[in-house]
């Protein structure tokens, strides 16, 4: 098990006070997590010691900046057990791996007519470039369901099937319901029909053991930042295959073998898809909190965070009057997302921040989830390695102070 | 911050006394704050004056929202037109009477933003009206 007051100790964030004598109850990780010395200090040292352009360079700064910037890749490649550090590709973020894909892969495969299979609990950034493709190619869109608990229906996947997707592109696990997708299983059936399959595991990977080779996945996308490591990085994986037959994305320097004034030849892999100078600095961020969260065991923070949620959601099914959403504690993660008799919910977390408590509202990026539960917005508290069961009390003790003042 | 549900907030999003569609009107306008889901419909005729005969707001959201909506509606009525056109952002915050990040200002502010967007005959209630 986690020690989590140690672990505490080297997030100095979770030492601030919102306002004097209001210790910060940190409860939103699920948008984005705080950040360890480990990465803070990784990247303070990058700048401060190595920071040189990468790649071409021969001094010893351009030689130590390269290497501890494909040294990262490595790290990356190793923490969701792809077979190659080639097949990681940096991106900004979840949403640039996911466009990436629909800019290259996409672009370059599916015609009219042809269906990809979302799901209706998917985050905008899984839904829009899809969206985009569609009104330009004129792409079916279609959608696994979810059902009233909050699990994706997968009698109805296995008939949209039937059609013959060229694509499903699904959240592993998601943002507003917790809910742990059968990963393994989507892409087996996909595989079943000569599908191509994306994952979004944006929340996945920071909270469990992710293995892209057990999930047979084609494509896979996160973020850093949601993983205790810096903004603007983010990774795609992808199949080696896919990725050697898939064009270029933006074009520039780094992402070419040679140019001439009327064409070029594009580099190999991942450099292809990585043009002009990428965040150094951030992936050497990226390196060290994978570093960080392999030293505690992805298993032991999977563990954490079950006992954590298990407890909120426990505690918080007492409180009269609140809704909550999504499926019991064994099949989600660290969210609960509820409503509250008619409170609106930026006005519970308003509230709840008087006592330092950080909370999300709103539709948290999954507005086509809200409208299927009818509900405009939902209040939404989450867990990382570094919350404690104290925190979950001082969230249902805010809750019941919202109560008060709207009583 | 500890103003921010000022009783006065807490009183117009409980018992709003202008909520509501009007019929007949010469002027409504809807929209929604795409960042919370908050939506403001607003509903008004004129008279032959040019003065705001009658207003009604229609909606969901937040009590900042809600409860500026209500404020809003109600202050105008009897107002020219012309002199509506000039309501800006201090406007709402004096009558609130709170001090709001920026978060929450955009639910205080939709309401008017949809109102001038109404007056102006403007397909969207864009930032910049209520500069």
């Amino acid at each position: 098990m986690l020690n989590v007051n140690e672990i505490r100790k080297v997030f100095p964030i979770l030492q601030r006070e919102t306002q004097p004598g209001t210790r910060l109850v940190y409860l939103d990780s699920t948008a984005t997590s705080q950040k360890p010395l480990a990465v803070l200090n990784a990247m303070e040292n990058y700048y401060r010691s190595s920071n040189a352009n990468i790649h071409r360079g021969v001094h010893t700064l351009a030689e130590e900046a390269t290497t501890l910037y494909e040294q990262a890749r490595e790290k990356i490649a190793r923490f969701i057990n792809a077979p190659s550090a080639r097949q990681i590709i940096y991106t900004r973020n979840t949403t640039e791996s996911i466009n990436l894909v629909a800019y290259t892969w996409a672009r370059a495969n599916l015609k009219a007519g042809e269906l990809v299979i979302l799901t209706e609990m998917e985050h905008h950034s899984n839904l829009v470039p899809w969206q985009m493709l569609q009104m330009e190619r004129g792409l079916e869109l279609d959608f696994i369901p979810v059902t009233e608990d909050g699990l994706l229906d997968l009698d109805a996947y296995k008939a949209l099937l039937s059609r013959s997707p060229k694509l499903v592109s699904f959240t592993h696990m998601s943002n507003v319901l917790g809910t742990i997708n059968p990963a393994g299983e989507i892409i087996r059936l996909a595989h079943s029909v000569g599908a191509v399959a994306l994952v979004d595991a944006a929340q996945s990977v920071p909270h469990l053991k992710v293995d892209v080779q057990a999930l047979d996945a084609d494509f896979l996308a996160f973020s850093a930042h949601k993983m205790c490591g810096p903004t603007g990085i983010g990774a795609l994986y992808g199949r080696t295959e896919l990725l050697e037959s898939m064009p270029p994305f933006l074009g520039g320097g780094d992402m070419i073998k040679e140019v001439h004034l009327r064409s070029f030849r594009a580099n190999t892999l991942p450099h292809k898809f990585e043009a002009g100078t990428p965040a150094i600095a951030e992936a050497v961020g990226f390196g060290a909190a994978v570093d960080y969260l392999s030293s505690l065991g992805m298993d032991n923070i999977a563990a954490h965070e079950h006992e954590i949620t298990e407890y909120a959601l426990e505690r918080l099914e007492e409180v009269p009057g609140l809704k909550l959403f999504g499926p019991s504690a064994d099949k989600k993660g660290g969210v609960a997302a509820f409503t509250f008799e008619g409170i609106h919910p930026h006005d519970v977390a308003q509230i709840l921040d008087r006592d330092g408590i950080a909370i999300r509202a709103g539709h948290h990026c999954a507005q086509p989830l809200h409208e299927k539960f009818g509900i405009p917005a939902t209040s939404r508290a989450s867990f990382y390695l570094y919350n404690t069961k104290d925190e979950v009390d001082m969230l249902v003790n805010g809750i019941y102070k919202v109560r008060e003042m709207f009583a | 911050m500890d103003d921010l549900y000022r009783e006065v907030i807490i009183e117009h999003y409980k018992n709003p006394s202008h909520k509501g569609h009007l019929e007949p009107h010469d002027i409504s306008f809807e929209d929604s704050n795409p960042l919370c889901g908050d939506h403001i419909e607003i509903t008004l005729r004129t008279d032959a004056s040019g003065h705001i005969a009658d207003a009604r707001f229609d909606g969901r959201g937040c009590a900042i929202s809600q409860a500026s909506a209500d404020l809003l509606v109600e202050s105008i009525i009897g107002k020219p037109l012309e002199e509506v056109k000039k309501l800006n952002k201090e406007y709402i915050l004096d009558m609130l009477g709170i001090e709001l990040g920026p978060v929450r200002l955009k639910c205080a502010l939709l309401s008017l933003k949809v109102l001038k967007a109404g007056i102006y005959g403007l397909g969207q209630a864009s930032d910049d009206l209520v500069e």
